[in-house]
């Protein structure tokens, strides 16, 4: 037996033996990044690998730097590790790591869900002997509804609200929830959405990747006198008692999250609506992934890892658990 | 179910009173009425079959939540403690049916599921309850929950429940209100005796809905001329109806419970009255001297049904008459507060009987003046002055403008945070219940429990902090680490044999967060003591 292939180091999960990070939260020669989202791609770092299709989103959210991009599947050399990305199934190029040294695998699967997403490449498999999982939502609690059934009850909602004459505004996360919203919706009803300029870059790069989303219009080329009544608009929570919101006359608010599943979450910030709509797997996903990839061992990250490891071991896994910096920008 | 599954909804998605009520109006307009009878009771924050019919207990829920839902105990215990709410949690523990079953009314849940199996073995309440998880979707099998653990806390009032019935019906919100005063049954015929325009059997056997005084915010002098108020002493005992009529006594409580039995002396007396009357007054424990007995005195009466000579010699109460509300068959309500006081002067007067006594008017010159009486009060043991308007009729509910309660000013104490535990409802995932302790000796003792007093922005940031300094987990009680200390407002302390203080203190809440001081400044327990009276 040798050491462990991934360890955590106060700088960010290391494989010591291609000497490199993977999704680093200080900076580091080389890093190897998941995907897009601001707790896994940060700034700083001497070399960057990423996939083909998540290239776009990195160049819109760090800028120039020392990009190697790969396309899935294909396997590049790191100092003594076979190293490949695969699809998660989280947002748009979004990967898990997987790792081969002396017939040794190990897959680090960064964020991922299960769950039909038009909007980006779905969750791929990976055998291997040790799974890096998340456990954002690691508690039974979170079993998710159907992303088609959500987006009709927005409609729903959206259509109640043109009835008194109120817009209605979901906030949701720029990267990866909005699209996704947009194309449920857009599979569902022609009508234009109405976008806060933090979406534009984000819903650009999916189009320009084929995503097909519905029809938009950006709210800063409303004419002054716009009547939102009746509209839905998408916007990220910053904007969220922002003087932004000062254009809708009347307006009803909702989130769209995975932390909406449960009601005290939406009571207490005082949205009208919660809608439950999360690019992490749900509780059923994350056991059902564990045991797919047939790994003998579990190290879970981000929120809440305890029960998981409970429940995995109690179920016979050598499970434990790396306490990450992950977590916090989206969910 | 359903239908009312979609009010519950509503009902919690909105913050504005106004849908709430467009929301209320509609339910009762289109519900059958077994349906709306019941809908009725649980929004008046009734139980299913009252107090004592046993449903499912919270350990038997989770209990069998986690045999259903294949969930080890432990983890439906952390997922109760994520989400706060019992009901919530078992709904979210499970998925969806899939299929929908055929819809089964809310009066045919509770009157042919539920109620049957009542207080019967453990076996058969769990076979409904099961069974009802395993065919109802989410919305609904979440107010069954709701049913099954008590108050369905959806912020709506009795009041507004009230009004919603009176735009429908048409019939006097006061009317409505007294008619829902007591003991009534979710029936069809309730409901339609209820929003009825005709008179009513029960409308002269029932107790009239009280008047309340709101507490009084803007400066005494800006209610004008002294001589247009009467200014009473606030009680600190209980607030009661005395109802005779036909030579009938019953007493009525504040809280809409009958308190027959329980004070004979007062029921006694109330028989010598020379005409039938219903008094509104105070009820207090009063010995000999010039002050009642605290509040806790009180306390030791209430609960007793049938008092021994003992008890009535030791702790005897009294009724300090406020006000009069129909005198021989006849509503005064309507008549302006000073004729009102006049009549049931001169009927106290000629009852003769110390037991039934008027409040006494506080006299002052001005409102500088009864700002020197406010500050005796607690010298005299009670809890401020009330400003009544002379002219006011006698509303119902709590109606800002011609009656304010002026309190004394709280008594403050510095104290230790030391337990924690999550919050009901609106709070249930934040940890908003607090038990402060302060010093006696090398030991912090609990003194007192507190839910308010601090901004939605503190309530977040001491929730984090709780979470991250817990000594100790008792189920959803968590101990923390004593370093954050609060200082507490409360109205009284009493001594009491049992609280392992030794002492109660009366309404507690949260006037600060003193981040700046370190807990050994916290206060000693002798100093509560010395506040005791
Ligand atoms: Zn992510
Ligand atoms: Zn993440």
């Amino acid at each position: 037996m040798h050491a462990d292939l991934v360890q955590l180091r106060p700088e960010g999960l290391y494989c010591p033996a291609g000497d490199f990070h993977i999704d680093p939260w200080r900076p580091v020669p080389r890093a190897v990044i998941t995907h897009g989202h601001s707790d896994h791609a940060r700034s700083g770092m001497g070399t960057y690998h990423v996939t083909e299709s998540g290239l776009p989103i990195l160049l819109w959210r760090l800028g120039q730097q020392d990009y190697h991009a790969h396309p899935y599947g294909e396997a590049f050399t790191l100092g003594a590790a076979r190293v490949s990305l695969h699809p998660a199934g989280h947002v748009l190029g979004s990967a898990q790591v997987r790792i081969e040294v002396d017939g040794e695998v190990w897959v680090a699967g960064g964020d991922y869900k299960r769950q039909p997403d038009p909007t980006c490449e779905p969750f791929e498999v990976v055998p291997c002997d040790v799974f890096i999982t998340e456990a954002t939502f690691g508690l039974p609690i979170y079993r998710w509804p159907d992303t088609a059934e959500v987006a009709r009850d927005i409609l729903e909602w959206r259509d109640e609200c043109a009835a008194g004459g109120e817009a209605a505004i979901v906030y949701c996360y720029a990267l990866g929830k909005a699209q996704r919203l947009l194309a449920e919706i857009g599979a569902l009803d022609d009508q234009p959405v109405w976008l806060h300029g933090a979406m534009d870059p984000g819903v650009d790069i999916y189009r320009a990747a084929g995503a097909q989303l519905a029809p938009t219009r950006r709210v800063a080329d409303a004419a002054k006198d716009e009547s939102f009544a009746g509209r839905l608009v998408i916007a990220p929570p910053s904007a969220a008692g922002s003087p932004w919101l000062r254009r809708f006359r009347r307006a009803q608010q909702g989130f769209a999250s995975g932390w909406m599943r449960i009601r005290g979450n939406r009571r207490r910030r005082n949205y009208d609506r919660g809608f439950v709509i999360s690019d992490h797997a749900d509780w059923p996903d994350l056991l059902r992934t564990v045991q797919e990839t047939g790994a003998r061992r579990i190290i879970a990250t981000h929120g809440d890892t305890d029960a998981l490891v409970r429940v995995l071991r109690d179920m016979g896994v050598d499970a434990g658990a790396f306490r990450t910096e992950f977590g916090g920008e989206e969910t | 179910m359903k239908r009312f599954a979609t009010l519950y909804q509503r009902l919690d998605r909105s913050t504005a009173t106004l849908d709430k009520r467009a929301a209320l109006v509609a339910y009762f307009r289109e519900a059958p009425a077994r349906d709306a009878a019941w809908a009725l009771w649980l929004l008046a924050g009734n139980k299913i079959g009252g107090a004592r019919a046993r449903l499912a207990g919270s350990r038997e829920l989770r209990t069998w939540i986690a045999e259903v839902s294949g969930t080890p105990d432990w983890l439906v215990d952390a997922s109760y403690d994520q989400v706060g709410d019992l009901a919530e949690t078992l709904a979210l523990l499970l998925d969806d049916p899939h299929e929908a079953a055929e819809e089964m009314s809310l009066a045919d849940w509770i009157e042919s599921r539920l109620l049957p199996v009542a207080n019967s073995s453990e076996l058969e309440r769990r076979d409904v309850v099961v069974e009802a998880w395993y065919t109802l979707p989410f919305a609904e099998r979440f107010l069954f929950n709701k049913l099954l653990t008590g108050a369905l806390r959806v912020g709506v009032s009795r009041g507004l429940v009230q009004q919603a019935l009176a735009e429908l019906s048409g019939v006097d919100i006061a009317l409505i209100a007294q008619r829902m005063l007591g003991a009534w049954t979710p029936s069809p015929d309730f409901l339609a005796g209820l929003l009825s325009p005709d008179a009513q059997p029960g409308d002269t056997a029932s107790p009239f809905p009280f008047f309340l005084a709101s507490p009084l915010e803007q400066p005494a002098d800006a209610l004008g001329d002294i001589r247009e108020w009467l200014l009473e002493w606030k009680w600190d005992g209980i607030r009661l109806q005395l109802i005779r009529r036909n030579g009938e006594v019953a007493l009525w409580s504040r809280g809409e419970e009958r308190l027959d039995g329980r004070f004979p002396e007062i029921e006694a007396a109330a028989q010598a009255l020379p005409e039938d009357a219903v008094i509104d007054g105070e009820l207090l424990v009063w010995t000999d001297g010039d002050a009642p007995q605290p509040f806790t005195a009180l306390q030791t009466r209430i609960q007793r049904l049938k008092p021994g000579a003992k008890t009535l010699a030791q702790t005897p109460a009294r009724l300090l008459v406020y006000d009069l509300l129909e005198l021989a068959g006849e509503d005064m309500r309507r008549l302006p507060l000073a004729e009102r006081r006049a009549h049931v002067a001169g009927l106290v007067g000629r009852l003769d009987d110390r037991r039934i006594a008027l409040s006494p008017e506080v006299v002052a010159q001005d409102w500088a003046d009864a700002a020197m009486l406010r500050h005796e009060a607690r010298a005299r043991g009670v809890e401020g002055l009330m400003l009544k308007r002379r002219s006011s009729v006698y509303q119902h509910g709590r109606k800002r403008g011609d009656w304010w309660k002026w309190k004394v000013d709280p008594l403050t104490i510095d104290a230790v945070l030391i337990y924690a535990q999550a919050g009901h409802g609106r709070r249930s995932t934040l940890h908003t219940d607090y038990t402060f302790g302060v010093w006696d000796g090398e030991a912090l003792v609990p003194v007192a429990k507190a839910y308010s007093g601090l901004s939605d922005a503190e309530i977040l940031e001491l929730d984090r902090w709780i979470r991250q300094h817990t000594r100790e987990r008792f189920g959803p009680v968590r101990s923390v680490a004593a370093e954050q200390v609060f200082e507490l407002a409360f109205e009284a302390v009493n001594l009491s044999k049992r609280h392992k203080s030794g002492v109660a203190v009366r309404f507690p809440r949260i006037l600060r967060w003193r981040k700046d001081k370190p807990p050994h400044e916290a206060d000693q327990l002798d100093t509560l003591k010395a506040l005791t009276r």
